[in-house]
Protein backbone atom coordinates (compact mmCIF):
# COMPACT_ATOMS: atom_id res chain seq x y z
CA UNK A 1 0.00 0.00 0.00
CA UNK A 2 2.12 2.45 -1.27
CA UNK A 3 -0.53 5.45 -0.76
CA UNK A 4 -0.10 5.43 3.11
CA UNK A 5 3.16 4.92 3.30
CA UNK A 6 4.85 7.77 5.06
CA UNK A 7 7.08 10.30 3.10
CA UNK A 8 10.66 10.66 3.85
CA UNK A 9 10.68 14.68 5.10
CA UNK A 10 14.05 16.28 5.23
CA UNK A 11 13.94 18.13 8.73
CA UNK A 12 14.59 21.85 8.71
CA UNK A 13 15.88 23.60 11.14
CA UNK A 14 16.61 21.93 14.79
CA UNK A 15 15.05 19.06 15.18
CA UNK A 16 14.64 17.61 18.26
CA UNK A 17 14.52 13.62 18.25
CA UNK A 18 13.31 11.26 20.45
CA UNK A 19 15.60 8.39 21.65
CA UNK A 20 14.01 4.83 21.70
CA UNK A 21 13.02 5.17 25.48
CA UNK A 22 10.69 8.31 23.98
CA UNK A 23 12.68 10.62 26.04
CA UNK A 24 14.54 13.29 23.78
CA UNK A 25 17.58 13.88 23.27
CA UNK A 26 20.02 17.07 22.23
CA UNK A 27 19.07 18.35 18.95
CA UNK A 28 21.58 16.76 16.44
CA UNK A 29 23.54 18.74 14.12
CA UNK A 30 23.39 17.71 10.55
CA UNK A 31 23.86 18.59 6.92
CA UNK A 32 20.08 20.49 5.74
CA UNK A 33 19.50 22.05 3.02
CA UNK A 34 20.02 25.87 3.70
CA UNK A 35 16.96 28.17 1.82
CA UNK A 36 18.22 31.74 1.59
CA UNK A 37 15.91 33.98 3.82
CA UNK A 38 13.39 35.83 1.31
CA UNK A 39 14.21 33.41 -1.81
CA UNK A 40 10.64 31.80 -1.20
CA UNK A 41 7.24 33.32 -1.17
CA UNK A 42 4.10 30.93 -0.18
CA UNK A 43 1.31 31.50 -2.44
CA UNK A 44 -1.33 32.45 -0.16
CA UNK A 45 -4.11 31.47 -2.55
CA UNK A 46 -2.85 28.06 -3.61
CA UNK A 47 -0.42 27.54 -0.82
CA UNK A 48 2.46 26.52 -3.58
CA UNK A 49 5.92 28.21 -2.79
CA UNK A 50 6.99 30.46 -5.51
CA UNK A 51 10.96 30.92 -6.24
CA UNK A 52 10.69 34.88 -5.87
CA UNK A 53 12.89 35.18 -9.34
CA UNK A 54 10.19 32.99 -11.27
CA UNK A 55 8.34 36.00 -10.26
CA UNK A 56 7.83 39.27 -12.49
CA UNK A 57 7.02 42.89 -11.41
CA UNK A 58 3.85 42.33 -11.52
CA UNK A 59 4.28 39.79 -8.92
CA UNK A 60 1.88 36.81 -9.69
CA UNK A 61 1.67 33.15 -8.76
CA UNK A 62 3.23 30.59 -11.75
CA UNK A 63 1.21 28.46 -10.10
CA UNK A 64 -2.38 29.85 -9.39
CA UNK A 65 -2.60 33.21 -11.15
CA UNK A 66 -2.68 34.85 -7.40
CA UNK A 67 -1.89 38.38 -7.23
CA UNK A 68 0.75 38.66 -4.21
CA UNK A 69 0.58 41.58 -1.93
CA UNK A 70 2.74 44.41 -3.37
CA UNK A 71 4.35 47.06 -1.41
CA UNK A 72 3.04 50.89 -2.53
CA UNK A 73 6.57 51.57 -4.10
CA UNK A 74 6.35 48.53 -6.88
CA UNK A 75 2.69 49.30 -7.60
CA UNK A 76 3.74 52.70 -8.53
CA UNK A 77 6.86 51.89 -10.43
CA UNK A 78 3.93 49.03 -12.50
CA UNK A 79 1.64 52.27 -12.44
CA UNK A 80 2.61 55.60 -13.55
CA UNK A 81 4.88 56.98 -16.07
CA UNK A 82 8.73 56.44 -15.93
CA UNK A 83 9.60 59.93 -13.65
CA UNK A 84 6.69 61.18 -13.29
CA UNK A 85 5.65 60.39 -9.70
CA UNK A 86 5.95 63.18 -7.43
CA UNK A 87 4.74 62.74 -3.77
CA UNK A 88 2.75 64.62 -1.60
CA UNK A 89 2.85 65.13 2.63
CA UNK A 90 5.85 62.74 2.42
CA UNK A 91 6.68 63.26 5.77
CA UNK A 92 3.64 63.09 7.47
CA UNK A 93 3.85 60.62 10.85
CA UNK A 94 1.51 59.40 13.38
CA UNK A 95 0.52 60.75 16.89
CA UNK A 96 -0.89 59.14 19.91
CA UNK A 97 -4.20 60.28 19.75
CA UNK A 98 -5.53 57.46 22.52
CA UNK A 99 -2.23 57.16 24.26
CA UNK A 100 -2.31 53.66 23.28
CA UNK A 101 0.68 52.16 24.86
CA UNK A 102 4.09 51.68 23.19
CA UNK A 103 2.04 53.11 19.79
CA UNK A 104 5.16 55.05 18.90
CA UNK A 105 7.35 51.92 19.18
CA UNK A 106 5.03 50.21 17.36
CA UNK A 107 5.57 52.67 14.40
CA UNK A 108 8.97 52.80 14.61
CA UNK A 109 9.30 49.54 14.18
CA UNK A 110 6.70 49.45 11.09
CA UNK A 111 8.72 52.48 9.46
CA UNK A 112 11.75 50.36 9.76
CA UNK A 113 10.64 47.41 8.70
CA UNK A 114 8.69 48.87 5.17
CA UNK A 115 11.08 52.18 4.59
CA UNK A 116 7.01 53.74 4.30
CA UNK A 117 6.35 56.69 7.03
CA UNK A 118 2.88 55.63 7.00
CA UNK A 119 -0.01 52.93 5.32
CA UNK A 120 -0.52 55.12 2.13
CA UNK A 121 1.70 56.89 -0.33
CA UNK A 122 -0.27 59.51 -2.07
CA UNK A 123 1.01 61.83 -4.97
CA UNK A 124 0.24 62.81 -8.44
CA UNK A 125 1.80 61.00 -11.76
CA UNK A 126 0.97 60.12 -14.93
CA UNK A 127 -0.17 57.30 -16.47
CA UNK A 128 -0.02 56.37 -20.04
CA UNK A 129 0.39 60.05 -20.46
CA UNK A 130 -3.04 60.93 -18.07
CA UNK A 131 -2.17 63.70 -15.22
CA UNK A 132 -4.21 61.92 -12.12
CA UNK A 133 -3.45 62.07 -8.67
CA UNK A 134 -2.88 58.71 -7.10
CA UNK A 135 -2.63 57.13 -4.07
CA UNK A 136 -1.47 53.19 -2.71
CA UNK A 137 -2.03 51.86 0.30
CA UNK A 138 0.63 49.33 1.56
CA UNK A 139 -0.68 46.31 3.90
CA UNK A 140 2.49 45.93 4.62
CA UNK A 141 2.47 49.03 7.07
CA UNK A 142 0.46 47.82 10.09
CA UNK A 143 -2.18 45.88 7.23
CA UNK A 144 -2.71 49.63 5.78
CA UNK A 145 -4.98 50.28 8.88
CA UNK A 146 -6.42 54.12 8.58
CA UNK A 147 -5.57 55.89 11.33
CA UNK A 148 -5.05 60.13 11.27
CA UNK A 149 -2.60 60.02 8.74
CA UNK A 150 -3.91 57.72 6.21
CA UNK A 151 -6.87 59.25 6.69
CA UNK A 152 -5.49 62.78 6.18
CA UNK A 153 -2.93 61.96 3.35
CA UNK A 154 -6.26 60.23 1.04
CA UNK A 155 -8.07 63.13 1.94
CA UNK A 156 -6.10 65.76 0.74
CA UNK A 157 -5.26 63.66 -2.15
CA UNK A 158 -8.64 63.88 -3.01
CA UNK A 159 -8.97 67.87 -2.10
CA UNK A 160 -5.66 68.37 -4.13
CA UNK A 161 -7.20 66.55 -7.05
CA UNK A 162 -10.62 68.87 -6.22
CA UNK A 163 -8.67 71.51 -6.71
CA UNK A 164 -6.47 70.90 -9.88
CA UNK A 165 -9.39 69.32 -11.30
CA UNK A 166 -7.69 66.06 -11.57
CA UNK A 167 -9.02 62.42 -11.75
CA UNK A 168 -8.35 60.76 -8.70
CA UNK A 169 -7.00 56.53 -8.90
CA UNK A 170 -6.88 54.95 -5.14
CA UNK A 171 -5.44 51.69 -4.77
CA UNK A 172 -7.03 50.36 -1.82
CA UNK A 173 -6.00 47.66 0.82
CA UNK A 174 -6.75 47.69 3.90
CA UNK A 175 -7.61 45.60 7.50
CA UNK A 176 -9.68 48.65 8.36
CA UNK A 177 -9.93 50.98 11.12
CA UNK A 178 -6.45 51.64 13.16
CA UNK A 179 -7.91 50.40 16.35
CA UNK A 180 -4.88 51.74 17.86
CA UNK A 181 -6.11 55.30 17.47
CA UNK A 182 -9.38 54.80 18.70
CA UNK A 183 -12.61 57.04 17.55
CA UNK A 184 -10.50 58.94 15.87
CA UNK A 185 -9.65 56.91 13.48
CA UNK A 186 -13.35 56.18 13.11
CA UNK A 187 -13.62 59.80 12.03
CA UNK A 188 -11.27 59.31 9.13
CA UNK A 189 -14.11 57.81 7.07
CA UNK A 190 -16.05 60.33 7.46
CA UNK A 191 -13.98 62.23 6.55
CA UNK A 192 -12.70 61.17 3.34
CA UNK A 193 -15.89 60.03 2.58
CA UNK A 194 -17.11 63.80 2.40
CA UNK A 195 -14.22 64.74 0.75
CA UNK A 196 -14.80 62.27 -2.33
CA UNK A 197 -18.06 63.79 -2.52
CA UNK A 198 -16.87 67.39 -2.90
CA UNK A 199 -14.42 65.85 -5.67
CA UNK A 200 -17.49 63.73 -7.13
CA UNK A 201 -20.09 66.70 -6.76
CA UNK A 202 -16.84 68.92 -9.09
CA UNK A 203 -17.76 66.23 -11.49
CA UNK A 204 -14.58 64.29 -11.60
CA UNK A 205 -13.70 60.76 -11.68
CA UNK A 206 -12.52 58.65 -9.26
CA UNK A 207 -11.47 55.18 -9.72
CA UNK A 208 -10.87 52.61 -7.30
CA UNK A 209 -8.60 49.75 -7.69
CA UNK A 210 -9.49 46.78 -4.94
CA UNK A 211 -6.47 45.11 -4.02
CA UNK A 212 -6.01 42.29 -1.33
CA UNK A 213 -7.38 42.93 1.14
CA UNK A 214 -9.93 45.65 1.16
CA UNK A 215 -11.61 45.25 4.31
CA UNK A 216 -13.72 47.17 7.36
CA UNK A 217 -14.00 51.19 7.67
CA UNK A 218 -12.16 51.21 4.51
CA UNK A 219 -14.31 49.69 2.64
CA UNK A 220 -17.10 51.49 4.30
CA UNK A 221 -15.95 54.56 3.76
CA UNK A 222 -14.02 55.71 0.11
CA UNK A 223 -12.88 51.84 -1.29
CA UNK A 224 -16.81 51.66 -1.84
CA UNK A 225 -17.39 55.30 -3.35
CA UNK A 226 -15.50 55.13 -6.76
CA UNK A 227 -17.24 56.03 -10.03
CA UNK A 228 -15.64 52.93 -11.31
CA UNK A 229 -14.63 50.46 -8.67
CA UNK A 230 -12.01 47.74 -10.24
CA UNK A 231 -10.81 44.91 -8.36
CA UNK A 232 -7.87 42.53 -8.63
CA UNK A 233 -8.62 39.17 -8.81
CA UNK A 234 -9.02 36.65 -5.74
CA UNK A 235 -8.76 40.36 -3.62
CA UNK A 236 -10.25 39.72 -0.56
CA UNK A 237 -12.94 42.22 -0.38
CA UNK A 238 -15.54 43.23 2.42
CA UNK A 239 -16.70 44.36 5.55
CA UNK A 240 -16.61 42.28 8.75
CA UNK A 241 -14.22 39.65 8.90
CA UNK A 242 -14.94 36.40 7.80
CA UNK A 243 -14.65 34.71 11.17
CA UNK A 244 -16.66 37.01 12.89
CA UNK A 245 -19.63 36.28 10.74
CA UNK A 246 -19.18 32.55 11.09
CA UNK A 247 -18.59 33.05 14.94
CA UNK A 248 -22.32 34.94 14.69
CA UNK A 249 -24.08 32.99 12.14
CA UNK A 250 -22.72 29.52 13.05
CA UNK A 251 -22.08 28.03 10.38
CA UNK A 252 -18.88 27.94 7.65
CA UNK A 253 -18.98 30.37 5.06
CA UNK A 254 -17.68 28.96 1.60
CA UNK A 255 -14.06 29.39 0.07
CA UNK A 256 -14.63 32.22 -2.35
CA UNK A 257 -16.88 34.78 0.38
CA UNK A 258 -15.89 38.17 -0.07
CA UNK A 259 -13.45 37.54 -3.06
CA UNK A 260 -13.15 40.03 -5.92
CA UNK A 261 -15.41 37.25 -8.06
CA UNK A 262 -17.98 37.20 -5.11
CA UNK A 263 -18.35 41.25 -5.12
CA UNK A 264 -18.39 41.37 -9.00
CA UNK A 265 -21.25 38.35 -8.89
CA UNK A 266 -22.69 40.18 -6.13
CA UNK A 267 -22.80 43.68 -8.03
CA UNK A 268 -19.98 45.38 -5.71
CA UNK A 269 -17.34 45.86 -8.62
CA UNK A 270 -17.49 47.54 -11.87
CA UNK A 271 -14.27 44.54 -13.25
CA UNK A 272 -11.68 42.17 -12.13
CA UNK A 273 -8.47 43.40 -13.90
CA UNK A 274 -5.39 41.06 -13.39
CA UNK A 275 -2.58 43.53 -12.81
CA UNK A 276 -0.48 43.28 -15.76
CA UNK A 277 -3.60 45.03 -17.88
CA UNK A 278 -4.49 47.69 -14.77
CA UNK A 279 -2.49 50.15 -16.56
CA UNK A 280 -4.06 50.14 -20.12
CA UNK A 281 -7.71 49.38 -18.32
CA UNK A 282 -7.40 52.93 -16.46
CA UNK A 283 -5.97 54.35 -19.22
CA UNK A 284 -9.26 53.07 -21.24
CA UNK A 285 -11.24 54.83 -18.30
CA UNK A 286 -9.72 58.28 -18.50
CA UNK A 287 -10.29 58.07 -22.24
CA UNK A 288 -13.84 57.07 -22.22
CA UNK A 289 -14.16 59.99 -19.58
CA UNK A 290 -13.12 62.19 -22.29
CA UNK A 291 -9.87 63.33 -20.59
CA UNK A 292 -6.84 63.93 -22.54
CA UNK A 293 -3.42 63.27 -22.44
CA UNK A 294 -0.93 65.62 -21.36
CA UNK A 295 1.13 66.07 -24.00
CA UNK A 296 -2.50 66.90 -26.26
CA UNK A 297 -3.57 69.24 -23.06
CA UNK A 298 -0.90 71.25 -23.45
CA UNK A 299 -0.54 71.00 -27.35
CA UNK A 300 -4.27 73.00 -27.31
CA UNK A 301 -3.48 75.56 -25.04
CA UNK B 1 -19.02 59.71 38.16
CA UNK B 2 -19.16 56.61 36.69
CA UNK B 3 -16.35 54.55 35.35
CA UNK B 4 -16.09 53.59 31.66
CA UNK B 5 -17.27 49.93 32.15
CA UNK B 6 -20.06 51.56 34.06
CA UNK B 7 -21.18 53.65 31.78
CA UNK B 8 -20.62 50.60 29.40
CA UNK B 9 -22.92 48.35 31.44
CA UNK B 10 -25.85 51.02 31.32
CA UNK B 11 -25.39 51.95 27.77
CA UNK B 12 -26.23 47.94 26.94
CA UNK B 13 -28.97 47.52 29.64
CA UNK B 14 -31.33 45.56 27.84
CA UNK B 15 -34.59 47.91 29.42
CA UNK B 16 -32.75 51.10 28.22
CA UNK B 17 -35.39 52.26 26.21
CA UNK B 18 -34.17 52.75 22.33
CA UNK B 19 -35.13 54.38 19.60
CA UNK B 20 -39.17 53.86 19.21
CA UNK B 21 -39.53 54.84 22.57
CA UNK B 22 -37.39 58.36 22.17
CA UNK B 23 -39.18 58.91 19.15
CA UNK B 24 -42.93 58.28 20.71
CA UNK B 25 -41.85 60.50 24.33
CA UNK B 26 -40.19 63.38 22.09
CA UNK B 27 -42.15 63.77 19.04
CA UNK B 28 -46.02 63.54 18.12
CA UNK B 29 -48.09 61.97 15.03
CA UNK B 30 -44.86 59.54 14.68
CA UNK B 31 -46.00 57.56 11.39
CA UNK B 32 -43.19 55.18 10.71
CA UNK B 33 -42.07 54.77 7.21
CA UNK B 34 -40.95 50.75 5.91
CA UNK B 35 -38.76 49.16 3.94
CA UNK B 36 -35.88 50.00 1.63
CA UNK B 37 -37.44 49.38 -1.78
CA UNK B 38 -34.72 47.61 -2.74
CA UNK B 39 -34.89 44.04 -0.75
CA UNK B 40 -37.31 44.37 2.43
CA UNK B 41 -37.71 45.78 5.97
CA UNK B 42 -35.15 45.75 7.84
CA UNK B 43 -36.54 45.55 11.76
CA UNK B 44 -33.37 46.80 13.36
CA UNK B 45 -33.55 50.22 11.58
CA UNK B 46 -37.06 52.10 12.04
CA UNK B 47 -37.46 55.72 10.69
CA UNK B 48 -40.56 58.13 9.56
CA UNK B 49 -42.51 60.95 9.94
CA UNK B 50 -42.81 63.11 13.00
CA UNK B 51 -43.48 66.73 14.39
CA UNK B 52 -41.46 68.54 16.61
CA UNK B 53 -43.97 71.24 18.02
CA UNK B 54 -45.30 72.47 15.08
CA UNK B 55 -42.34 71.14 12.73
CA UNK B 56 -42.51 68.00 10.99
CA UNK B 57 -38.89 65.91 10.98
CA UNK B 58 -37.93 62.83 9.60
CA UNK B 59 -36.59 60.90 11.89
CA UNK B 60 -34.81 57.70 11.97
CA UNK B 61 -32.85 54.56 14.45
CA UNK B 62 -31.55 51.91 15.23
CA UNK B 63 -33.95 49.81 17.07
CA UNK B 64 -32.68 47.09 19.65
CA UNK B 65 -35.83 45.00 21.18
CA UNK B 66 -36.55 44.48 24.63
CA UNK B 67 -37.37 40.83 24.56
CA UNK B 68 -35.80 38.02 23.05
CA UNK B 69 -37.97 37.57 20.46
CA UNK B 70 -38.26 41.41 19.47
CA UNK B 71 -34.53 41.06 19.48
CA UNK B 72 -34.12 38.10 17.35
CA UNK B 73 -36.55 39.83 15.11
CA UNK B 74 -34.23 43.00 15.22
CA UNK B 75 -30.56 41.42 15.69
CA UNK B 76 -29.82 43.15 18.90
CA UNK B 77 -29.86 46.26 17.19
CA UNK B 78 -27.52 45.74 14.40
CA UNK B 79 -28.97 46.68 11.01
CA UNK B 80 -28.22 45.00 7.64
CA UNK B 81 -27.37 46.85 4.24
CA UNK B 82 -31.06 47.34 3.72
CA UNK B 83 -31.63 49.12 7.41
CA UNK B 84 -28.87 51.51 6.25
CA UNK B 85 -30.42 51.98 2.73
CA UNK B 86 -34.31 52.36 5.04
CA UNK B 87 -32.11 55.39 5.83
CA UNK B 88 -30.96 56.68 3.05
CA UNK B 89 -34.16 56.69 1.36
CA UNK B 90 -35.90 58.60 3.98
CA UNK B 91 -32.75 61.49 4.53
CA UNK B 92 -33.53 61.84 0.65
CA UNK B 93 -37.20 62.53 0.91
CA UNK B 94 -36.31 64.45 4.18
CA UNK B 95 -34.42 67.10 1.89
CA UNK B 96 -36.92 66.71 -0.99
CA UNK B 97 -39.32 67.82 1.47
CA UNK B 98 -37.20 70.27 3.43
CA UNK B 99 -37.26 68.40 6.62
CA UNK B 100 -34.46 68.06 8.99
CA UNK B 101 -33.53 64.80 9.88
CA UNK B 102 -32.69 63.17 13.79
CA UNK B 103 -30.93 60.14 14.03
CA UNK B 104 -30.74 57.79 17.36
CA UNK B 105 -28.09 55.38 17.39
CA UNK B 106 -28.00 52.32 19.72
CA UNK B 107 -25.94 49.60 18.06
CA UNK B 108 -22.77 47.33 18.72
CA UNK B 109 -22.34 47.34 15.33
CA UNK B 110 -23.91 46.73 11.63
CA UNK B 111 -24.73 43.29 11.46
CA UNK B 112 -21.95 40.63 10.46
CA UNK B 113 -24.41 38.38 8.44
CA UNK B 114 -23.65 36.19 5.42
CA UNK B 115 -26.40 37.80 3.43
CA UNK B 116 -25.23 41.39 4.66
CA UNK B 117 -22.04 41.01 2.80
CA UNK B 118 -23.85 39.98 -0.06
CA UNK B 119 -25.91 43.09 -0.05
CA UNK B 120 -22.68 45.14 0.44
CA UNK B 121 -22.59 46.17 4.02
CA UNK B 122 -19.62 48.58 3.36
CA UNK B 123 -20.94 49.71 0.65
CA UNK B 124 -24.16 50.93 2.47
CA UNK B 125 -22.48 52.57 4.98
CA UNK B 126 -20.08 54.19 2.95
CA UNK B 127 -23.01 55.45 0.44
CA UNK B 128 -24.94 56.50 4.24
CA UNK B 129 -21.39 58.74 4.49
CA UNK B 130 -21.44 60.02 1.26
CA UNK B 131 -24.88 61.24 1.19
CA UNK B 132 -24.70 62.79 4.97
CA UNK B 133 -22.08 64.72 3.41
CA UNK B 134 -23.63 66.62 1.16
CA UNK B 135 -27.54 66.28 2.06
CA UNK B 136 -29.07 69.52 1.55
CA UNK B 137 -31.11 69.85 4.99
CA UNK B 138 -29.76 70.09 8.44
CA UNK B 139 -29.00 66.75 10.46
CA UNK B 140 -28.60 66.10 14.11
CA UNK B 141 -27.82 62.70 15.39
CA UNK B 142 -27.95 61.67 19.01
CA UNK B 143 -26.37 58.69 20.64
CA UNK B 144 -29.34 57.01 23.43
CA UNK B 145 -26.93 53.71 24.33
CA UNK B 146 -24.34 51.75 22.85
CA UNK B 147 -22.53 53.36 19.80
CA UNK B 148 -20.45 50.80 17.92
CA UNK B 149 -17.74 51.52 14.73
CA UNK B 150 -18.85 52.12 11.07
CA UNK B 151 -22.22 50.82 11.80
CA UNK B 152 -22.65 53.87 14.36
CA UNK B 153 -20.96 56.23 12.21
CA UNK B 154 -23.22 55.74 9.56
CA UNK B 155 -25.71 57.72 11.13
CA UNK B 156 -23.39 60.10 13.00
CA UNK B 157 -22.44 62.26 10.23
CA UNK B 158 -24.53 65.34 10.47
CA UNK B 159 -23.77 68.55 11.52
CA UNK B 160 -24.39 68.29 15.06
CA UNK B 161 -23.73 64.54 17.23
CA UNK B 162 -25.33 64.77 21.01
CA UNK B 163 -24.95 61.95 23.21
CA UNK B 164 -27.23 60.66 26.64
CA UNK B 165 -25.10 60.79 29.81
CA UNK B 166 -24.94 57.32 29.69
CA UNK B 167 -24.27 56.40 26.12
CA UNK B 168 -20.96 55.50 24.33
CA UNK B 169 -19.47 55.88 20.94
CA UNK B 170 -16.11 53.35 19.77
CA UNK B 171 -14.15 52.06 17.31
CA UNK B 172 -15.13 48.92 18.40
CA UNK B 173 -16.23 47.61 21.45
CA UNK B 174 -13.77 46.85 24.26
CA UNK B 175 -14.30 43.64 24.33
CA UNK B 176 -12.94 43.52 20.67
CA UNK B 177 -10.65 45.61 21.21
CA UNK B 178 -8.50 43.60 24.15
CA UNK B 179 -8.93 40.47 22.27
CA UNK B 180 -7.55 41.50 18.82
CA UNK B 181 -4.89 43.83 20.61
CA UNK B 182 -3.91 42.01 23.31
CA UNK B 183 -5.26 38.92 22.93
CA UNK B 184 -7.16 38.97 26.16
CA UNK B 185 -10.95 39.45 25.92
CA UNK B 186 -10.43 39.93 29.98
CA UNK B 187 -8.78 43.34 30.08
CA UNK B 188 -12.31 45.06 28.42
CA UNK B 189 -12.49 47.01 31.74
CA UNK B 190 -9.23 48.40 30.91
CA UNK B 191 -9.84 48.78 26.95
CA UNK B 192 -12.94 50.49 28.08
CA UNK B 193 -10.77 53.05 30.12
CA UNK B 194 -8.41 53.56 27.48
CA UNK B 195 -10.10 53.85 24.72
CA UNK B 196 -12.23 57.35 25.43
CA UNK B 197 -15.91 56.10 24.72
CA UNK B 198 -18.03 57.86 26.97
CA UNK B 199 -19.58 61.00 26.63
CA UNK B 200 -17.46 63.50 28.67
CA UNK B 201 -14.67 62.17 27.05
CA UNK B 202 -15.83 62.52 24.02
CA UNK B 203 -17.15 65.73 24.43
CA UNK B 204 -13.51 66.73 25.23
CA UNK B 205 -12.19 65.20 22.11
CA UNK B 206 -14.67 67.50 19.75
CA UNK B 207 -16.23 63.98 18.76
CA UNK B 208 -19.62 65.47 20.05
CA UNK B 209 -20.90 69.00 20.87
CA UNK B 210 -23.58 68.24 23.93
CA UNK B 211 -24.07 65.81 26.48
CA UNK B 212 -28.12 64.99 27.34
CA UNK B 213 -27.98 64.33 31.35
CA UNK B 214 -30.35 61.10 32.52
CA UNK B 215 -32.28 61.31 35.26
CA UNK B 216 -31.03 60.03 38.93
CA UNK B 217 -33.62 57.41 39.30
CA UNK B 218 -32.72 55.26 35.69
CA UNK B 219 -33.74 56.36 32.36
CA UNK B 220 -35.43 53.23 32.16
CA UNK B 221 -37.22 54.71 35.00
CA UNK B 222 -38.08 58.08 33.60
CA UNK B 223 -37.65 58.55 29.90
CA UNK B 224 -39.66 61.49 29.69
CA UNK B 225 -37.03 63.74 31.67
CA UNK B 226 -34.40 62.91 29.37
CA UNK B 227 -36.99 63.39 25.95
CA UNK B 228 -38.07 66.56 27.70
CA UNK B 229 -34.57 68.06 27.57
CA UNK B 230 -33.81 66.47 23.63
CA UNK B 231 -37.24 68.06 22.78
CA UNK B 232 -36.25 71.92 24.00
CA UNK B 233 -32.49 71.42 22.84
CA UNK B 234 -34.18 70.14 19.44
CA UNK B 235 -36.12 72.90 18.96
CA UNK B 236 -33.30 75.42 19.91
CA UNK B 237 -30.69 73.76 17.50
CA UNK B 238 -33.03 73.23 14.77
CA UNK B 239 -33.82 77.09 14.68
CA UNK B 240 -30.11 77.91 14.51
CA UNK B 241 -29.59 75.24 11.77
CA UNK B 242 -32.22 76.20 9.58
CA UNK B 243 -31.28 79.57 9.61
CA UNK B 244 -28.08 78.97 8.13
CA UNK B 245 -27.87 78.81 3.99
CA UNK B 246 -27.24 75.68 2.10
CA UNK B 247 -23.95 76.15 1.92
CA UNK B 248 -23.46 77.57 5.11
CA UNK B 249 -24.51 74.35 6.58
CA UNK B 250 -22.83 72.09 4.05
CA UNK B 251 -19.38 74.20 4.61
CA UNK B 252 -19.80 73.58 7.90
CA UNK B 253 -20.89 70.29 8.25
CA UNK B 254 -17.62 69.51 5.85
CA UNK B 255 -15.25 71.09 8.56
CA UNK B 256 -17.13 69.77 11.25
CA UNK B 257 -15.42 66.02 9.58
CA UNK B 258 -12.41 67.65 7.94
CA UNK B 259 -10.70 68.40 11.43
CA UNK B 260 -10.47 65.06 12.65
CA UNK B 261 -7.29 63.93 12.96
CA UNK B 262 -3.55 64.14 15.27
CA UNK B 263 -0.16 63.96 13.00
CA UNK B 264 3.28 65.48 12.55
CA UNK B 265 4.40 66.96 9.25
Amino acid sequence: MKLFKKKNYIPIGRTVIPDSKGESVKPVEREEPVIPDGMWVKCRFCGALVYKKEMDEFKICPKCGGHFRISAMDRLAITCDEGTFEELNANMTSKNPMGYPDYDKLIAKMQEKTGLKEGVVTGICQIDGYKTVVAVMDSNFMMASMGSVVGEKITRAVEKSTELGLPVVIFTASGGARMQEGIISLMQMAKTSAAVRCHSDAGLLYITVMTDPTTGGVSASFANLGDVILAEPKATIGFAGRRVIEGTINEKLPDDFQSAEFQLKHGFVDAIVERKDMKKALSSLFKLHGIKKEKEAAENE
Amino acid sequence: MSNASEILAKSRMVARPSSLEFINSIFTDFFELHGDRHFEDDMAMVGGLAMLNDMPVTVVGIQKGHTVKDNVERRFGSPNPDGYRKVMRLMEQAEKFHRPVIQFINTSGAYPGKGAEERGQGEAIARCLYLSAGLKTPVISIFIGEGGSGGALAMAAGDRVWMLENGMYAVLSPEGFASILWRDPTRSAEAAELMKITAKDLLQNGVIEKIIPEPEEGIENNLQYTADIIKEELTKELKNLCSKTTDELLEERYKRFRKYGEFNE
